[in-house]
Parts: structure tokens; C-alpha cells; sequence
């Protein structure tokens, strides 16, 4: 900087940190867009209704990944089915009953804790909680307690935005017709929050659908013939089965790998684009 | 009918006051069930043992040194690629970009969010490995490298979504004033609002650190897995093991209540220990400046 050569003035300066930042922005995007599109083109060709609907076999390296996506849904159906609820209350609970003091401060500490803790570690909570104390065993009941509660984080926090945003006076006016409080919440302002509380669960959800590690040890299968019959099964999950196929199966055809790599994110994302319609459209409705 | 109403509310109340706490009970039953796992391991494993540099369970070495370095090195190698590359897109995407730009980024980043781990480290053994391999000529391209490239990437979104939060509540008129003065955009973005959001900021960097230090399937899918010490700048080309990585290989092969599954839930405390330090940080940053914000306000 200190030859005249590279003395600039600050528009060039301007000029140039605004060119750098530009090339920062698409080294972030650029390998998103390559991913994605490799993805669509090996994967694509893998795609058929036998893929689909078919089992694996020749030691999964012909067949289908039926199961597998059978075993995702009904993990994602089972974590809904106890962190949907929870979550809601709990963010309503957050919302409009809490007052500013250390019992709300150490909630949300709390809050923040679990959307922080790494997914293996809720794994062995898993393991130790429902698979022995319990006696869960290796179960969907199991996978998708545990994913349930790494799942609440999300769920709790984008309710609870969603509930905030319901304007003060519609409670207001609510209670001042003679309304009770649990009437106000459930009429007036859980209808209006409804789009957030939802876009808030389906990205939760989402997560919970890609995730490995919390059912590594409490309710993933490596192969299993048939599908599961009860909620204590183990079952064979996409995210799992990725992992199998690709790095313990010697000699795995890469298409099978592609095929069910697009398959775990057309999954997620059809989730995700969902999400976004439902906002989307919330807001074209919100007359507030 | 009054009274109906009444106890309805009132059981309903109960419940929801119940469940506002859930958050708490939960992290407390975690902590509880990693310490009663994990805290036999101080009386099986003598202290000195548990922080040497082998782990080699099968002949009874529980040292976790090896693991701690290898999660450090991955989690260092991720925040050098994470933050100038997060804080930099943010910037764009909150000061500079047009709305069009705008619009493509935030999804697309968004999107780099959703995608399961697990499909990244895919990725990560069929194109970077290999190219690592090549590239820089190595016996093995599964390296602390190749995985501090895609955590890297995978905490990017973290990293920019909260500094843009942070980036878009400074209030317009502090630029206002800067350009006012006669500042550049650029001068006020490095001058005055970076500064201005710089807690928020602060808070994306832990996240995006804690985000990779938890990560388990990519780091077990792309770094060989091996547990050597890796203290130095050039284990970045070799292979390690980090603690994430550990519990996930190996529970699944131990028997219940053993010294091995006691030793794998102690990580599991360690661990949650480091997630507790990171978030209670980054919450305390936020914490510390919204009170700073109201005094000023007030």
C-alpha cells in the first residue's frame, strides 16, 4: 500500500471490496447449484417406478428403496405426532402466559441449548432413555421420540415468532367481548398465527427427515426384508440408507447412489417448498 | 356450563404450562442420562489414561486426546472457510446485492440449510476426496481436509443467516448518517454498520462453530476415521477421527454397560459440555447487547 501504484482512491477502493464480496457470494452459491444439479442429472436417470417401489437386494446393490422411504415417512409422521404439540404449547405458552423473569430467561437458555446439541449426542440419549431405561429397543417409537426432541427447538421458536406477531389488539378486543383466555388463544389468535406455526413445523420436520445420526442406534435398520408391522420395529430410513450404500457396501453401483440421494432430497425439499407456499400465501391473505 | 368453561380452562392452562417448561426438563434428562452413563468411565479408566494420545479399545486405550484434536483441527480448518465466506455473502446479500439477487440467494442458501448431512458427505466421497487425492498428491484424499471443507460449507448457512439478521436491524439512519458525512458505501459498511451489528455477527461465528463441531455423518463418511494426534498444521493432510465421529462407529458395536460404552458416553458429556459453553456465548453476546441497545434507548 505504500508505492503510489497501489494507492487507490475510495471509490476504487468501494469498487473493488464490492467485486470481492460478489466473488464471496458465489463461491457460496456456486457449489449449491452444482450439487443440486448434479444430483437431478446422475440421479435422474436411476428414477424409475421399480426404484421406487421396489426392495433391495443382491446385497442392495439391485432393487429398490422402498423401505427406506416407507421408514422416513413413518419416522417424520412419528416425530409430528409428539413434537408438533409440545412444541405449540410450549411456544404458546412462551407467547402468552410467560412473564419476563429468570423462569422465561432459563427456557429459552434452555431453547437455544437443544437446537445446539450435536445430533449423535441426542442419539445416545436415545439409546440410554428409550432403547434401555424404557425398553423401547431398537424401535420407530425410539427414532422418533429422539427426533421429536431435537426437532422442538424449531418448532418451538418459529411458533412462538409466528404467535408474536398476532397483533396485541386482537387479543385485546377479544377479551374485552368476554372471551376467556384459552377462548382469545384458540379462536382469535392460534387461527391467525396458523400459517407460521405451520411453515415453523414442516422445517422442523424436514430436518428430522435428513438426519442420520440420532437413529443410528435407536431404530435404523442396516436391511430388512419387510416392511415394519408395529411402532417397535426397526426400519430402514433414506438418510441411513445413503449412508449403508455408500461407504459400506464395496462395489455399489453409483447410480443406485444418485437414485436415492435424489430421491432423500426431493423428500426434503418438497417439504421445504412447501413451507414456502404456505408463507407465501399467508401473506397474501394477511390483511394485517 | 360456567363451571364447565372454568375447569376446562383451567386444565388447559396447567397443560400449557406444563409444556413450557418441556424445553428445560429435556436438556436436564440428557445431562442427567450422559452423566449416568458417563461418569463410571473416571472410576473404570484412571485419569491419566483417559487423556493420552491412544485410542485403541479393542486393546483397552481409551485415550481421547486423539479425538478432541481431530474434532478441533476439522471445526478450525471449517471456521477459516465458514466465516470470511458467510460474513462476506451476508454483507452482500444485507448492503450491496439488488433485490433481484437478492431473491436467488437467500433460497438458495436457505436450500444449502435443508439438505440432509448425509447427502453432502456423499458428494464429499465421490468428488472431493478423490480430487483431494489428486490434486495434492496424497496417499488418501479422506483427510481432515476434505471434511473441513464441507463442514465449512454445511455451517455457511448458519453463519449467514444470522449476520444478516443482524445486519439488516441496524437502523437505516446509522447509514444515513455515515453517507451524510461524505462515507462511501463501502466505508460505512466496514465503518459503521459492521461495527454496529458486530454482536450478531459474533453470535453467527459461534453458531456456525458449533454447527460444526457437532456434525457426525459427513466428518465419519470423509476423514479416514484414523485416531492420531493432530496437533500440528500438517495433520490438516492426514486422516483423523473426531469425537462425533467415534460415538457414531463405535456404540453400535459395544455391549451395554461396558468400559467402551461408558467411554463413548463420556464424549457424548464432553461433547454436550463444548454445546453448552458455544451457545450460552453466543446467547450471552446477544443478551449483553440488546441491554446495552435499551439503555441507549431509554
Amino acid at each position: 500500500m505504500k508505492t503510489n501504484f497501489f494507492k487507490l482512491n475510495r471509490n476504487q477502493t468501494q469498487k473493488l471490496g464490492f467485486a470481492f464480496l460478489s466473488l464471496l457470494a458465489l463461491t457460496t452459491i456456486l457449489p449449491i447449484i452444482l450439487i443440486i444439479g448434479l444430483l437431478i442429472y446422475k440421479g435422474g436417470s436411476a428414477i424409475s417406478w421399480n426404484f421406487i417401489t421396489g426392495f433391495p437386494h443382491d446385497g442392495m446393490r439391485q432393487g429398490g428403496i422402498w423401505p427406506a422411504i416407507i421408514g422416513t415417512f413413518y419416522l417424520t409422521v412419528g416425530t409430528a405426532i409428539f413434537s408438533v404439540p409440545l412444541g405449540i404449547a410450549s411456544a404458546i405458552y412462551l407467547s402468552e402466559y410467560s412473564k419476563d423473569n429468570t423462569l422465561t430467561r432459563t427456557i429459552r437458555i434452555a431453547i437455544i441449548n437443544l437446537s445446539g446439541i450435536p445430533s449423535v449426542v441426542y442419539g445416545l440419549f436415545g439409546l440410554g432413555l428409550f432403547v434401555l431405561f424404557l425398553k423401547f429397543g431398537t424401535s420407530i417409537l425410539s427414532a422418533s421420540l429422539t427426533l421429536s426432541i431435537m426437532t422442538l427447538p424449531v418448532i418451538i421458536s418459529t411458533s412462538e415468532e409466528a404467535l408474536r406477531a398476532v397483533p396485541q389488539s386482537f387479543r385485546t378486543v377479544s377479551v374485552s367481548l368476554g372471551a376467556t383466555k384459552w377462548q382469545t388463544i384458540r379462536r382469535i389468535v392460534l387461527p391467525e398465527a396458523l400459517p407460521g406455526i405451520i411453515t415453523g413445523v414442516i422445517l422442523g420436520l424436514e430436518r428430522a427427515a435428513g438426519e442420520t445420526a440420532p437413529i443410528l442406534f435407536t431404530g435404523a435398520a442396516f436391511f430388512l426384508p419387510q416392511l415394519p408391522s408395529s411402532i417397535f420395529d426397526a426400519t430402514m430410513a433414506l438418510p441411513y440408507h445413503l449412508f449403508v450404500i455408500s461407504t459400506q457396501i464395496p462395489e455399489m453401483p453409483v447410480q443406485i447412489q444418485f437414485g436415492t440421494a435424489l430421491v432423500l432430497i426431493a423428500f426434503v425439499l418438497s417439504m421445504n417448498i412447501l413451507a414456502t407456499i404456505v408463507r407465501s400465501q399467508a401473506r397474501a391473505k394477511r390483511q394485517w | 356450563m360456567k363451571t364447565n368453561t372454568n375447569i376446562q380452562e383451567f386444565i388447559v392452562t396447567r397443560l400449557i404450562k406444563l409444556s413450557g417448561y418441556s424445553a428445560i426438563v429435556f436438556v436436564a434428562l440428557i445431562f442427567l442420562f450422559l452423566i449416568k452413563e458417563g461418569v463410571p468411565t473416571f472410576a473404570e479408566i484412571p485419569l491419566g489414561d483417559l487423556l493420552s494420545d491412544r485410542w485403541y479399545p479393542i486393546e483397552d486405550y481409551f485415550g481421547i486426546l486423539p479425538l478432541i484434536s481431530g474434532s478441533l483441527i476439522i471445526t478450525l480448518g471449517a471456521t477459516l472457510i465458514a466465516v470470511p465466506l458467510g460474513i462476506g455473502t451476508a454483507v452482500f446479500i444485507a448492503e450491496i446485492a439488488p433485490r433481484w439477487a437478492r431473491e436467488i440467494l437467500k433460497p438458495l442458501v436457505e436450500l444449502l440449510g435443508g439438505l440432509p448431512s448425509v447427502v453432502i458427505g456423499f458428494l464429499g466421497i465421490l468428488v472431493i476426496t478423490p480430487s483431494l487425492r489428486v490434486l495434492l498428491n496424497l496417499p488418501t484424499g479422506l483427510t481432515a481436509l476434505a471434511g473441513s471443507l464441507l463442514l465449512g460449507f454445511v455451517a455457511l448457512p448458519t453463519v449467514v443467516s444470522v449476520a444478516e439478521d443482524a445486519l439488516d436491524t441496524v437502523p437505516r439512519s446509522y447509514r444515513e448518517g455515515a453517507w451524510a458525512l461524505g462515507a462511501t458505501r463501502w466505508q460505512t459498511i466496514w465503518r459503521v454498520t459492521l461495527p454496529a451489528a458486530k454482536s450478531g455477527v459474533l453470535t453467527a461465528i459461534m453458531l456456525g462453530i458449533g454447527r460444526a463441531i457437532g456434525e457426525t455423518i459427513i466428518v465419519m463418511m470423509v476423514t479416514g476415521n484414523a485416531p492420531i494426534m493432530a496437533f500440528k498444521i500438517s495433520s490438516i493432510f492426514s486422516p483423523v477421527r473426531t469425537m462425533t465421529a467415534t460415538i457414531a462407529a463405535e456404540m453400535g458395536e459395544v455391549s451395554n454397560g461396558s468400559i467402551h460404552y461408558h467411554a463413548l458416553f463420556f464424549i457424548g458429556m464432553v461433547l454436550f459440555i463444548i454445546s453448552l459453553i458455544v451457545n450460552i456465548t453466543a446467547s450471552a453476546v446477544v443478551f449483553r447487547s440488546q441491554k446495552r441497545s435499551e439503555k441507549v434507548l431509554s
